[in-house]
């Protein structure tokens, strides 16, 4: 573990014996973290797996009333916004430093479109009475008929609370998702402000990178969660 | 074997380094965190006592007379939340842990000091709704909040008391993650992976569990909110939902948190075995490996606390199966600990006197598991105080004793003072008896047909349940009996060396208490583990000798 | 195979001597293992306690003979306790071919029985010794858990199906009857008794009588009360389809899959319609979620039953009961 340095860098905290060790351990760290992500969303994905394969046409047909331009657009811009941080990290290795913070307002930014369009696609589902829950002033309700592309699923017999059920996981999966979205922009912020101050440089970059891990993986989940919830059973158009 | 000549204690160490609150509470030393939540788990540890004993108390008479049905049956939620959630899960990791990991490696910290501090906070504020929960009333479910009765009957505060336990498994995530990086990547030089202590592997295993099974739980606890305050319906028949999913998502954790219970007791024990007896332990490897091996399988075997639960059969078989073959690992290291004391030097001392008395709680709660897995047996045991008595023979029994042994163990380590011997040895007896008395009594009653969070009962359970309770009462006298005297000893108690005990770890090369950066140098390790002995005079062993050396009456002052 | 053992319940059933057997043998192992390990222990930390204070001991890497014996052993004894575990596991849930039914309604805090001739009991149910007794049990609020310690026999009745559970008592008496999973404020308060009767009693009970006459009956009543029998013609010209022979045979539904009309499938179709939709018909018929209790549904189940495949006429306590279901669990 041979030090580049004589002098003990700026960043390297008191803990540890080289900057080397200490990238080791926070990249660990942060794949760690990553795993257990995966374990937190992964049950929601299996009640999802579970109930779809218990309500395949409710699926489908509640599926189909979702809105598949907005959820493309935001696949787009979450990818985009991959691609940004990506470069932000890259320009953080090559201590770039008006480079970075571009890049990361950038990625903030397509974040905060991709939290936007989101806010618009549950109010949309908000007024349509998709919204799973019974209040005082406020119940779901499904027709069983014309969904957003006017096919008619008369003929398809449809249990209403298997379609709730479709319902509740989107807005569980999603808002999840969406709190983890929130989460990663003030992850941002913070490496922006740390970036203006020239914190980063060749030798000091990791919270970018890690950050990097997180904003991919979060990414990611939306790969998974966007076919799963929006395309069920597009097929039947 | 107390310290002949006076000991000079450390001039500066971690605990005189810096002075007030805010050193404390904003430090980002591991052995200073450790005390924080020393001081917590203890002070959940007798409230969680303190419900036992009213348990106990109704007990002692069939008939419901002492409390009301509606209050003893949050008494029993609270003692089991607050026990497993807050204790159990984390003493040993969070206190022997957390002081103990960066010491037996060699390192300065913990990967991320600042995390760990976040960690007892996050379990503070855990901690803060529970309390808050408990004082509004508590929770009448069961900590194991079966739906659909949590999520759509119950009028205790179902999701306070959730979103405290939710938020406290956080803290645990994050102990794992910083244990498992730490011992990844901060390793003293030469100390590769087969030179670690057994307490490091276990650490290392429970880690693994922690990380992968708390989001779980945490998953399930945020969906029986969501039940509890907007009806989704995942849990309720009535809206097409499934009531005994909950028990499979709540199972999946909560069957791997025992295994987060154990394991570290089970790590403790082997530092205490080895270093008592002053040799290696028996088949290090294997017992390494089993650790790892208990925390693998133990993700697989969660259905056996559904056989009845209309599962189907085939499903109950196969998880009975898998029970099984977690035993196996279990069993080995029993039986590894027992051979190391072959030919050993065994002392009598407290932390040994705990270390037994693991050894005999952890054979009986074991083998008792084996009835459980039994699916035919299971069937009539289940929800019995057959199964509370196996588990409590395994926590207290288990983790207990190891926390008990570890803290007797690393105490001149933690404090450098040494606690009364003779008073712990004493202790440690009456805990013996006193845990036999109060649990063994509940094996016959569960057989004998008296269901558990029954809080009056048939006349014929009596007996039984008097003799429990009796033996409650001592236990806790047992409990007492250190918390007396290593308060005591704080003040009073003898200086301890660097190394009071002959024992043998990176730990006991550096002072009691140790300063805050733990070595004055980072040692570079060329031993290998429970190296009392230098490596080239390592005997292999074959069970003919053994035979031959045991039935022969040792010579006087031999090896 | 009649194994008593110390601190038991009584051995009232066909089963109770086998699970015995099995917990006695569990308990000498785990004694016998026990004692061994603990005399071992006791032995080497008498023998090799520390004699001065620089003593160390003699360092023993390990021995790989000792581990693969110590963990394969206990490891092919494991598995012969599972195997002995799961064949009684097996035999307990196997449905008996030929038995008494019962039907049994759990609910907060109290366990109520219809027996086919129209009895009603709570926290009692009468049972002839030596014939084999089935039970089709649910709830109708949370999960609670039927336990009958002296039959060593437990199951979970869970709200939305039905579980079933059979037992033959092999001796007269009155034994607990046990709510075995948490379930609320009076958990404790849901008990009662099984009471075993011999033969000559037994028909003595059971013609004392039911007020309102058989289950069947009653859901025969009750299916036209509901205006059931306005879709479900016995002509075919309804517009739902025949329900005179549907019990214990194969339905085909709308998306192609098949199963056997059992009791969970009657159940569901009242509860919600929808789920499954035969062949040929249109999803039109309304569900009765919430007017009809527990209770009624298995009337009508019991109905449906006396008039499924293969029963001939009316429904009676001897009736023989349609082609086994498959076990619901």
């Amino acid at each position: 573990m041979a030090d580049t340095h004589t002098t003990t860098h700026a960043g390297l905290a008191h803990h540890f014996d080289d900057m080397e060790q200490q990238r080791e351990a926070g990249t660990l760290g942060m794949w760690a973290f990553l795993v257990t992500e995966v374990m937190f969303f992964g049950g929601l994905f299996l009640a999802y797996i579970l109930y779809r394969s218990r309500a395949p046409v409710e699926f489908a047909v509640a599926s189909n009333s979702l809105n598949v331009t907005m959820g493309f657009i935001n696949t787009l811009v979450l990818i985009c916004s991959s691609l940004t941080m990506a470069l932000a990290v890259y320009f953080s290795q090559t201590g770039k430093r008006n480079r970075i913070v571009l890049f990361l307002l950038l990625t903030m930014g397509l974040g905060l479109t991709f939290l936007v369009i989101k806010g618009f696609e549950y109010h949309e589902k908000y007024v349509e009475h998709h919204v799973p829950v019974r209040f005082a002033t406020y119940e779901f309700k499904w027709e069983g008929h014309a969904s957003a592309s006017g096919h008619e699923a008369a003929s398809i017999p449809v249990d209403n609370g298997k379609v709730e059920m479709f319902f509740w996981l989107y807005f569980a999966m999603t808002g999840v998702h969406a709190l983890h979205m929130i989460i990663g922009l003030g992850i941002l912020a913070t490496l922006v402000l740390m970036a203006r101050r020239g914190r980063f440089t060749p030798d000091y970059h990791s919270p970018v990178e890690l950050s990097g891990l997180y904003w991919h993986f979060v990414d990611i989940v939306w790969i998974f969660l966007f076919p799963l919830l929006y395309l069920v059973g597009a097929h039947l158009h | 074997m107390e310290i002949a000549e006076k000991v000079i204690p450390p001039r500066t160490h971690y605990l005189n380094a810096t002075y007030g609150v805010k050193s404390w509470l904003l430090t980002t030393d591991h052995k200073r965190i450790a005390l924080l939540y020393l001081a917590s788990v203890t002070f959940f540890f007798f409230l969680g006592g303190l419900f036992a004993v009213g348990i106990r108390l109704e007990l002692l008479t069939p008939k419901g007379d002492f409390v009301q049905a509606e209050t003893y049956n949050r008494m029993f939620t609270m003692h089991g939340v607050v026990m497993i959630f807050f204790f159990l899960i984390p003493a040993i990791p969070a206190v022997l842990g957390n002081f103990l990991v960066p010491l037996m490696i060699g390192a300065k910290d913990l990967a991320f000091p600042r995390i760990n501090l976040l960690s007892w906070y996050i379990y503070t504020l855990g901690a803060a709704f529970t309390v808050f929960a408990i004082i509004l009333g508590g929770v009448d479910t069961g900590w194991t909040f079966y739906t659909p009765y949590s999520s759509t009957y119950s009028n205790g505060n179902v999701v306070l008391t959730g979103v405290g336990a939710f938020i406290t498994g956080f803290s645990s995530i994050l102990t794992g993650l910083n244990f498992i990086v730490t011992i990844h990547t901060m390793r003293a030089p030469g100390l590769t992976w087969f030179r670690l202590p057994l307490f490091i592997w276990s650490h290392y295993a429970t880690s693994l569990i922690m990380i992968l099974g708390t989001p779980v739980i945490a998953v399930t606890l945020l969906l029986l909110a969501l039940e509890r305050i907007v009806h989704i319906g995942i849990f309720d028949p009535a809206l097409g939902g499934d009531p005994v999913l909950f028990q499979h998502l709540f199972w999946f954790y909560s069957h791997p948190a025992v295994y987060i219970m154990v394991l570290p007791a089970m790590g403790v024990i082997s530092e205490l075995v080895a270093n008592m007896t002053r040799k290696n332990i028996f088949g290090y490897k294997f017992v390494a490996f089993a650790s790892l091996a208990i925390a693998v399988f133990g993700f697989l075997v969660w259905g056996h606390h559904l056989f009845v639960s209309t599962q189907s059969v085939y499903a109950g078989m196969v998880f009975s199966i898998l029970s099984y073959a977690v035993a196996v690992p279990s069993a080995v290291k029993v039986f590894n600990w027992t051979a190391t004391l072959y030919k050993g030097s065994i002392s009598y001392n407290t932390p040994m006197l705990y270390a037994f008395g693991f050894i005999g709680f952890f054979i009986i709660g074991g083998m008792t598991g084996l009835f459980l897995a039994a699916l035919g047996v299971d069937v009539h045991v289940h929800d019995t105080y057959f199964v509370v008595a196996h588990f409590h023979y395994i926590m207290v029994g288990g983790t207990i004793m190891g926390y008990l042994g570890g803290m007797h163990y690393w105490w001149p380590k933690i404090t450098g003072r040494m606690y009364p011997e003779a008073w712990a040895r004493f202790a440690a007896l009456v805990v013996f008896v006193g845990f036999n008395l109060t649990f063994f009594p509940q094996f016959l009653l569960g057989y004998m047909g008296m269901p558990r969070r029954y809080y009056a009962y048939p006349e014929e359970f009596q007996v039984l349940n008097v003799m429990s309770s009796a033996g409650a009462s001592i236990l806790g006298i047992g409990y007492l009996i250190p918390m007396i005297y290593f308060i005591w000893s704080m003040r009073y108690g003898p200086h301890a060396s660097a190394n009071p005990w002959g024992a043998f770890g990176l730990e006991w090369k550096t002072s009691s208490p140790p300063p805050t950066l733990n070595f004055e140098k980072t040692p570079v390790v060329t031993w290998e583990a429970y190296e009392f002995t230098p490596r080239e005079e390592m005997v292999v062993v074959s069970v003919r000798d053994v035979l031959d050396e045991t039935l022969r009456p040792r010579p006087v002052g031999s090896e | 195979m009649q194994v008593p053992v110390p601190f038991s319940p009584d051995q009232a059933s066909s089963y109770s001597g086998q699970v015995d057997a099995l917990y006695g043998f569990l308990c000498v192992l785990t004694f016998v293992v026990g004692v061994v390990l603990s005399l071992v222990i006791i032995y080497f930390a008498i023998k090799y306690r520390r004699r001065e204070e620089t003593e160390v001991g003699k360092p023993i890497e390990g021995s790989m003979k000792l581990e693969l014996a110590w963990s394969i052993i206990p490891f092919c004894l494991s598995m012969g306790i599972f195997v002995w575990g799961a064949s009684l596991y097996y035999k307990m849930y196997r449905a008996p071919g030929e038995a008494l039914e019962v039907y049994v309604v759990a609910k907060q805090w109290m366990w109520k029985f219809q027996h086919l001739d129209g009895q009603r009991e709570i926290n009692e149910l009468h049972v002839p010794v030596g014939r084999k007794i089935k039970l089709m049990l649910t709830t109708e609020d949370v999960i609670h858990s039927f336990f009958v310690p002296a039959f060593r026999v437990k199951l979970d009745v869970v709200p939305g199906k039905y579980s079933t559970m059979w037992f033959e008592p092999t001796k007269a008496g009155r034994f607990h009857l046990f709510c075995a999973e948490y379930c609320g404020t009076s958990h404790s308060g849901m008990i009662g008794w099984i009471d075993v009767m011999e033969a000559a009693e037994y028909q003595s009970w059971l013609s004392g009588g039911a007020a309102e006459g058989s289950l069947a009956s009653s859901g025969e009543k009750l299916f036209q009360q509901l205006a059931c029998n306005t879709c479900h013609r016995s002509d075919a010209q309804g517009r739902g389809p025949v329900l005179e022979g549907v019990f214990g045979k194969e339905v085909q539904f709308q998306d192609g899959q098949r199963l056997i009309a059992d009791e969970s499938y009657i159940r569901e179709s009242i509860i919600t319609p929808r789920a499954k939709v035969v062949a040929g018909f249109q999803p039109i018929m309304p569900t009765f979620q919430g007017q009809v209790s527990e209770e009624q549904l298995l009337q009508l189940v019991a109905y449906l039953k006396s008039i499924g495949a293969k029963s001939p006429g009316a429904a009676s306590t001897n009736a023989q009961p349609a082609k086994p279901a498959p076990p619901q669990q």
